[in-house]
């Protein structure tokens, strides 16, 4: 009965630990952010708001021309 | 191939890419898949900023040319490819398959870089032989 309890707990755990990974994943990927690439295959990513507020309301203007 | 046959081709082969303008540096438009001229040319310049504000970004001053770059906001998002001089800025409904879009892009502008094909000739027709004249009855 313990062991089950135990198991039963641990299954709990485990989940909870996967789901709260599943979610912050998938909050990092709805982040807005400026990903450049060079040409000798180095690349930045810019997601501070101080830093890709710019390019972010120029992309913005784009999404509302482009329909 | 031209822009627009390149743009076609993109749609077909693209289910993500909503919107694409095709321009050089300067912002001189060469195709887009908008119908309305004056927006294609704002996209382009738009594009063409937004390109120079990332170039200015870059760490060191000698790294490499840009190449591509992505914009993900919650409405969607933002690609400019480069080919040489040529660029191609499109849209995106959010979470595209970003490897898969910038493929895509990238093969447009390749296209459109590349030589057209020649024509595949059509097998010329046999000229009767000059010297080879019809059989005629001798005897008449």
């Amino acid at each position: 009965m313990r062991s089950r309890n135990l198991l039963t707990g641990m299954m709990l755990g485990a989940g909870s630990v996967a789901g709260t990974l599943l979610f912050r994943r998938r909050l990092a990927r709805r982040r807005e952010r400026v990903d450049v690439y060079f040409g000798d295959g180095s690349m930045i990513s810019l997601a501070k708001p101080d830093e890709a507020e710019p390019l972010l309301r120029r992309a913005r203007q784009i999404l509302e021309l482009a329909g | 191939m031209d822009a627009a046959a390149a743009l076609e081709r993109l749609q077909e082969i693209s289910s993500q890419v909503r919107a694409a303008v095709i321009f050089e540096r300067g912002g001189k438009v060469a195709g887009a898949t908008l119908a309305d001229d004056q927006r294609a040319k704002q996209v382009a310049e738009e594009a063409e900023a937004l390109l120079a504000d990332a170039e200015q970004r870059r760490d060191r001053a000698d790294d490499d040319e840009f190449a591509q770059l992505e914009v993900a906001l919650q409405a969607g998002s933002v690609f400019i490819v480069r080919d040489g001089d040529r660029l191609i800025a499109a849209t995106t409904p959010p979470e595209p398959t970003v490897g898969l879009v910038f493929y895509d892009l990238k093969s447009c502008l390749r296209e459109l870089a590349a030589p057209a094909a020649p024509k595949k000739r059509s097998p010329a027709k046999r000229k009767p032989a000059a010297g080879r004249k019809e059989k005629t009855d001798a005897k008449s």
